[in-house]
């Protein structure tokens, strides 16, 4: 009787399994195909790779969608993480809390809301919609990520190894970096892969301030498919998703050391 | 403790002006453009506008409702993954597989879409070999419905994962020890108990469903327009962004209502942490 109910669940996760990933698969598959629709596999060719090489429009997109995602979460990584040292040492529980609630307005935000008032706030201000305002908006949305990402692994440090380390005679500095900071390593890694994900997965916001003229990604693929298909995205979307593996991985290698060294602490 | 203080005016400056400049000065700043009229003068023009027109309260309704369907099929989809997957004997690796989807850009995935429900589509060729003729799927309701739903299952099956893993195993053997059924068991033990990851789930699907622009316009053909379509528009077509505000503080009021019936402060974190 469990045995038969079981492999029914197993269905159930197949189906949703490939639906899933149908559209991905879909996508990469047709990105092989040498006609010009996703509608018949005429035949295998490279092409459309060749043609994404080729479009040097396409790759001066990516590199400033990368060059956003890079420094957009190196900068959140850094301000987002002295956030997260300092909520961490407010000690009046009300305060603490206010800093946290504000501190998470723009994740439970909706991405339109945050784009039209970046909007407002930019043009208000006079800072000029491209790359400027899109690598802020990328920061900003960021930072809260980086700080729900640190402060736990504050909150897991044992305080007495910061005792130890001053009976010890660290002065402050040392105990910064040599105590406090290898232990949050891993929350500052996994905080740092959010926000790149974040900004390269970024459409609505950037779509609101990125002005004419700067383009990421995301807005290049709009308007693209708003024209209709064109397997040069194809290609392009196999080759992103080679990138988000191998992000993935990466992602994984860090949460693993960060358990192993969990295991270590335990012993 | 004093040695605890280690940081100096460095550490709060940034994050401090990062608060005041992009979290609370944008808000306000909203909040302030609902009051402006075409002319930029201080009014309640916006909101008499908004509550008079059918079409901007009908579209508020519709926008709610196609939300709800959105977060009602997610949930129905999501619920029974959640619970298979964590019976599965390695349900990390199954959860990162779940995951991985959602680290493709979103627009390629609307992309995809396009070309499968397209008229000459994977879909139609599928039906054309039992003789269906080629229907309209593409820039139907049910389509945007489909995508949107597609889109926001591994958001609603990750927090109800976590809330199973916290189900402590034993009240499950303790139900089935006192002669409860399968059903009774997951109706009594594993659901309540499980509310919190549901209600973090659907925190994280509706107000997502609620803003999306840029699928009711590649997906649902300008068929369905959400308040996110609405603001859209207002800011950058037709650049009455007055108009637009309004309806965004509508939207910021929607969600904080579903932020109170939805519950715990905590599950906001939800979409990010595993």
């Amino acid at each position: 009787m469990s045995k038969f109910r079981f492999r029914w669940s197993n269905v159930y996760l197949l189906i949703v399994f490939l639906i899933l990933y149908a559209p991905i698969a879909f996508l990469i598959f047709y990105s092989f195909n040498s006609g010009t629709t996703m509608d018949h596999f005429d035949g295998f060719t490279l092409q459309h790779y060749g043609e994404l090489l080729a479009d040097s429009r396409l790759i001066a997109i990516v590199l400033n969608t990368l060059l956003i995602a890079l420094l957009s979460a190196l900068l959140a990584t850094t301000i987002g993480t002295m956030g997260a040292l300092w909520i961490d040492r407010l000690s009046r529980p009300f305060f603490k809390n206010t800093v946290l609630s504000l501190n998470n307005i723009l994740i439970v935000s909706p991405d339109v809301i945050i784009g039209a008032s970046f909007l407002i706030f930019f043009t208000m201000l006079h800072v000029p919609l491209g790359f400027s305002s899109v690598l802020l908006s990328h920061i900003a949305f960021s930072i809260p990520i980086v700080v729900l990402m640190v402060l736990p692994r504050l909150r897991e440090m044992n305080r007495s190894m910061l005792d130890a380390a001053a009976d010890l005679g660290a002065n402050r500095r040392q105990i910064f970096s040599s105590v406090i900071l290898p232990f949050i390593t891993p929350g500052i890694f996994s905080g740092f892969f959010m926000a790149l994900t974040y900004s390269l997965d970024d459409f609505a916001v950037t779509f609101f301030v990125t002005g004419n003229g700067f383009s990421t990604l995301s807005v290049e693929i709009y308007s693209r498919a708003r024209q209709g298909i064109s397997l040069e995205i194809n290609a392009l979307s196999a080759l992103m998703f080679i990138v988000t593996l191998i992000m993935i991985v990466g992602y994984y290698f860090v949460q693993q050391s960060a358990s192993r060294r969990r295991r270590r602490e335990a012993r | 403790m004093s040695n605890r203080r280690f940081s100096n005016w460095a550490f709060y400056v940034p994050y401090g002006l990062w608060i005041g400049l992009f979290v609370i000065a944008p808000v306000a700043l909203i909040i302030y453009q609902s009051f402006l009229n075409l002319d930029h003068h201080f009014s309640l023009e916006n909101y008499a506008t908004f509550f008079k027109s059918s079409t901007y309260l009908m579209m508020t309704v519709n926008s709610v409702w196609w939300a709800f369907l959105i977060t009602i099929f997610t949930l129905l989809i999501s619920y029974p993954t959640a619970y298979f997957i964590h019976q599965l004997k390695h349900a990390q690796l199954w959860l990162l597989l779940v995951i991985m989807p959602t680290w493709i850009n979103i627009l390629l995935k609307a992309y995809a879409f396009i070309g499968i429900f397209s008229q000459s589509g994977i879909i139609n060729q599928f039906l054309g070999l039992f003789g269906i003729g080629p229907e309209q799927f593409l820039f139907t309701n049910a389509s945007f419905l489909f995508v949107a739903t597609y889109i926001q299952i591994p958001f609603m099956i990750l927090p109800i994962y976590n809330a199973l893993d916290d189900l402590n195993p034993s009240f499950i053997n303790a139900s089935r020890d006192l002669g409860a059924t399968n059903w009774q068991t997951f109706s009594k033990v594993t659901w309540p108990l499980t509310l919190p990851g549901v209600k973090a789930g659907i925190q994280s699907v509706f107000i997502p469903s609620l803003s999306l622009f840029m699928l009711t316009r590649l997906i649902g053909g300008n068929k369905v327009i959400t308040l996110g379509t609405a603001i859209e528009e207002h800011f950058l077509t037709t650049m009455n962004w007055g108009m637009g505000s309004t309806i965004g503080v509508i939207l910021i009021i929607a969600m904080v209502i579903i932020m109170i019936l939805t519950g715990d402060r905590k599950s906001s974190e939800g979409r990010l942490t595993r």
